[in-house]
């Protein structure tokens, strides 16, 4: 990303979309919307002190809305370009309420509230849509409760899960916990709001409130304003406390997720979404569950497959020694449904097809390896671009022109194609670029030959 | 020697690599002890280093604060050293006086419950970097023409493709077939899946357009005897019939290919009731018997076993085009497919698997545990959803059996000076991130050679490797880092050779000067191992930036 970054034949158009195509192979003219930014990219250091200071909280995206960013934001850490950008249905200063603590804060004054929409127009000469998948929603599956059982959580978000920088540090919290630890955190806020009032009525009267309370209670006060004030005052305190306490004592019991389940063909293989294979995602469970393992040694992972497809090099080697060596146990089954158990452990109710049983088993944590699906908008950009689409929405190619779309000078690599893993990622990449280099050569060739 | 009247100027960069190291160590000691190291003047911790933000800063820090050496203490120089290096480079300081210490992979990651004492560790690693960085002194990168020529060996589809697109774009290409004709495996195939293409026709169509290419110099039956050099400047030797022709080459692709596993022994083969899948090819080519009735494939022949673990991943495509191409021809036939695991991956596969269980083929799952017993007329399987054992009747047994190395292929690897894995395929530079690219420069990879691979996913490698060749060749020069070795002290070499033997890159030579037998070094060839310079007991070599000097200071730094 860097690279592409630092390139000096590189011009990055990110925040960017493109509107429309004209022309032909070797002369092609697009125009290219410039998203406002409301964040000067030749200013912004991206130092991210505006987003440390704005005090809008937005559920962040690239941690699958598992965490919090600001209103003024870069997508992730290591993002390219690292300029930030204002989220424009957030930010309170855009939406006409006071702020602009971000333009007071930037050092390098790249803030502009009153930046626009730019439109680019570009000649080039060759294409190539790069423009990736989206991970299937499996909310759509009726059968997995995914949303309904906190603890059933798609690849993507537990691969946020295991990540250092994700939203738990790389600690593989359930999200049922996590949702009382915000609870928790609530609840601490407000006990502490009461407890400040409380303080100031003990000074006063010089007593600690339980003490009041409990001969209050008995009468033995007189019922004046002040101090049926501070009984109620402590009765409502009470009712922020002790369910707090409970919770705390609950809290106490938790432990990071050690039985897990993997379910593939979340969406793929699926006459009712995606019947195409979306191949990378039994080997991206497997690397999910062996790099769980690596953080917590107890774990167990039982990974429920019609097929495990690990067909790329090293694949098979590295599935047997996730078994041998990162306790994953491999069962052939379709899963029929996933129920909640107690403590919120989802239970898999599935057939073992080799033993011939239906079996049910309670996991910490199920993930849901879901399908490598079509972007939304790829009707859209194959429609504006210019170039025909497959049955099943992915960009369409022939197999013996594998990154040539159906418009001459117009090509595709990665998951637009068709789902792929990396190394055939970046492999295509470099077809597409060397049919693109070619279409720029030939039509030099031509003009040279028209000069003469 | 450095001056030692300059004034050094260290400054200590520290990346958190947001939690990745400030989430085990203690950041805050490690900037007051990096204070107190010699030479250090500036210290600065930033939440990414590598980032647009982190790189501004090293270039704040060489400009506003003087500094005359970099050290960052992060991540791997593996992924991150270039970048750094080159960022010291576009703010005025000589890239090579930078320094890289990790204490990421080698402190935060492997001690993640011992803050302490993997902060002690970050601590020496630092002042170890620091006394280096002292030591260091600023290098030019070497600079070599390039031979706008490439080499493809192997004449197949994915040679054919490379030389191809290489030709379209105005290079030269010398494509070498070890075989009477091109073509490669194409020549035994029948038809292709999904589209099911012929097989010869796309051979004979590709055939005509390299032969016809102006840009294109075939050598059939021809094979490389000899390769000399290194990117940009090869000399190689063509051995055909009629004599050696010596050229001089920039780039090379390796586009060999594999070839079938053939299963003797197993599952009574015998090439006759007992076939191999490209075996099959042929027959379906030739016309199937019409009295075949019954045909039973097994796949995982010779693979996913102790032997061969890994999966040859286009034998289940090969099996099921194959299935439908025998129900085509005899539509009475029963075709039954015995697996382990359907690898049938993607969307073209998966719709064409789709389409023969539609079209009558059966599939029954075994286990390796209790394989298939082929019997004469018959194959046993245990059925298990069933949950026992049926027999199905046979005419025909077809056996899907891996891809394997071709053929040379180590002779090839040797020659070529490039590795090959554990199961004789030739070994990318990197798994993921360069698929078509060797860890040495100008050799590249694609097809079968790289490994199973099928028609699409070959011709996209195709153009792929052509369009990492033709980077060199489009350049038509190539920029080296001098991190290599240097005679540092002609007189102590002896010319004994030793060090010559010992080269993994062919980048030393022993030529004869007026002090007599003298080491050479191919600056362009050598990728700084340090083999040679370990080995010299004269003391005579030496590595950029790794001189005894720089690593004994590391050492005694170490040891304070």
């Amino acid at each position: 990303m860097l690279d592409v970054g630092r390139h000096p034949n590189i011009e990055l158009l990110a925040y960017s979309e493109v509107e429309k195509v004209e022309g032909e192979a070797g002369n092609f003219k697009v125009t290219v919307r410039r998203k406002a930014r409301y964040v000067e990219e030749d200013r912004c250091t991206g130092c991210g002190a505006c987003a440390e200071k704005c005090p809008t909280a937005v559920p962040d995206a690239f941690n699958e809305g598992m965490g919090y960013r600001s209103a003024i934001y870069s997508y992730f850490a290591q993002g390219i370009p690292s300029t930030h950008t204002i989220d424009a249905d957030q930010c309170r200063q855009l939406n006409g309420k006071k702020c602009g603590i971000c333009a007071k804060t930037c050092q390098a004054e790249a803030i502009n509230f009153d930046q626009k929409d730019r439109i680019l127009e570009l000649n080039v000469g060759g294409i190539i849509i790069a423009a990736g998948y989206d991970v299937f929603d499996p909310s759509l599956i009726p059968e997995y409760r995914y949303r309904e059982i906190t603890n059933v959580v798609t690849a993507i978000e537990f691969e946020r899960l295991l990540s250092a920088s994700g939203p738990t540090g790389g600690h593989l919290d359930r999200p049922s916990d996590r949702a009382v630890e915000a609870e928790i955190a609530g609840l601490d806020k407000k006990a502490e709001k009461s407890q400040k009032a409380l303080s100031k009525l003990e000074e006063k009267f010089n007593e600690p409130s339980d003490q009041f309370y409990k001969k209050y209670q008995a009468g033995e006060y007189k019922d004046d304003e002040d101090h049926k004030k501070w009984a109620d005052k402590y009765a409502a305190h009470l009712t922020v406390t002790e369910p707090l306490e409970e919770l705390k004592k609950k809290a106490r019991g938790f432990t990071v997720a050690k039985r897990l389940a993997f379910i593939q063909c979340v969406g793929s293989r699926d006459f009712r979404f995606h019947p195409f294979c979306s191949g990378y995602c039994c080997m991206h469970s497997i690397k999910e569950a062996i790099i769980a393992q690596e953080h917590e040694p107890e774990t167990t992972s039982t990974i429920f497959g019609m097929d495990i497809r690990a067909i790329g090099k090293g694949f098979e080697e590295y599935k047997i020694r996730g078994g041998n060596n990162s306790n994953i146990t491999y069962v052939r089954g379709r899963i029929a449904e996933i129920t909640e158990g107690p403590n919120h452990n989802p239970v898999v109710t599935y057939e073992d097809t080799r033993e011939r049983k239906v079996k049910n088993q309670e996991f910490d944590m199920v993930v849901l390896a879901t399908a490598c699906a079509p972007i939304k908008g790829i009707r859209t950009l194959a429609k504006t671009v210019g170039v025909e689409l497959d049955k099943y929405n992915f960009i369409k190619t022939s197999s013996l022109s594998p990154v040539d779309t159906t418009t001459p000078g117009i090509f595709v690599c990665g998951c637009a194609e068709s789902p792929m893993d990396v190394p055939e990622s970046v492999a295509q990449a470099s077809s597409a670029a060397e049919r693109a280099a070619e279409i720029a050569f030939q039509s030099e060739l031509e003009k040279e030959k028209a000069v003469a | 020697m450095p001056d030692k009247k300059e004034d050094i100027r260290i400054g200590v960069f520290l990346c958190h690599c947001g939690s990745n190291i400030a989430g085990y160590l203690d950041m805050e000691e490690l900037d007051e002890y990096s204070r107190k190291l010699p030479h250090v003047t500036f210290v600065q911790r930033n939440l990414y280093t590598c980032s647009e933000g982190g790189i501004n800063e090293i270039k704040k820090g060489i400009k506003e604060e003087n500094l005359n050496r970099v050290v960052v203490a992060s991540c791997t120089p593996r992924t991150h050293e270039p970048l750094f290096r080159s960022s010291c480079g576009e703010a005025g300081l000589n890239p090579y006086l930078f320094e890289m210490v990790n204490i990421r992979d080698q402190c935060s990651w492997v001690h993640m419950k011992e803050q302490e004492a993997g902060t002690t560790k970050a601590e020496d690693l630092i002042r170890m970097g620091v006394a280096k960085a002292a030591l260091l002194e600023p290098q030019e990168p070497i600079m070599s023409k390039v031979e706008r020529r490439a080499l493809v060996i192997g004449g197949g589809i994915a040679g054919m493709t490379t030389s191809l697109a290489l030709a379209n774009r105005g290079y030269e290409v010398v494509l070498i077939e070890r075989e009477e004709s091109l073509g490669g495996m194409l020549n035994n195939l029948n038809k292709l899946g999904p589209t099911m293409t012929d097989a010869g026709a796309l051979a004979d169509e590709k055939i005509r357009a390299v032969t016809g290419h102006p840009n294109i110099t075939v050598f059939t039956k021809a094979k490389v005897t000899e390769a000399r050099g290194f990117i940009g400047k090869y000399n190689v030797d063509i051995e055909t019939e009629s004599g050696v022709t010596v050229i001089d080459i920039g780039v090379i692709v390796v586009s060999t290919g594999g070839r079938a596993f053939v299963p003797e022994g197993l599952y009574g083969y015998d090439g006759k009731c007992v076939v191999t899948q490209l075996e099959m090819e042929q027959l379906l080519k030739d016309g199937l018997d019409a009295d075949i009735k019954n045909v039973v494939m097994i796949q995982c022949v010779g693979s996913r076993n102790e032997e061969r673990p890994y999966c040859s991943r286009i034998c289940c495509q090969t099996a099921v085009k194959n299935a439908m191409l025998i129900r085509e021809q005899n539509p009475d036939a029963k075709v039954s497919i015995l697996y382990r695991d359907m690898q049938m991956y993607g969307v073209e596969n998966e719709e064409m698997f789709r389409d023969s269980k539609a079209k009558g083929v059966r599939y029954i799952n075994y286990d390796p545990a209790n394989p298939p017993q082929v019997e004469p007329d018959k194959v046993r399987v245990y059925h298990p959803l069933f949950g026992r054992d049926m027999d199905l009747p046979a005419d025909l047994v077809v056996l899907s059996t891996p891809v394997v190395s071709q053929e040379g292929a180590e002779e090839t690897s040797q020659l070529l000076r490039v590795p090959i894995d554990e199961n004789g395929f030739f070994l990318e530079g990197h798994v993921k991130l360069k698929p078509l690219d060797f860890a040495t420069d100008g050799v590249y990879l694609c097809g079968s050679a790289r490994f199973p691979a099928n028609i699409r996913e070959t011709v996209a490698q195709g153009l792929g490797a052509a369009s990492r060749a033709s980077i060199p060749l489009a350049k038509g020069s190539v920029v080296v880092e001098p991190i290599i070795s240097v005679l540092a002290d002609e007189d102590a070499c002896r010319g004994c050779g030793l060090c010559v033997a010992l080269c993994p890159y062919g980048a030393l030579e022993i030529r004869t000067t007026e002090k007599g037998r003298k080491v050479h070094v191919i600056d362009v060839a050598c990728k700084g191992c340090g083999v040679c310079a370990a080995t010299c007991y004269q003391h005579a070599l030496s590595i950029n930036s790794f001189t005894d000097g720089q690593i004994e200071a590391q050492i005694e730094a170490f040891l304070d």
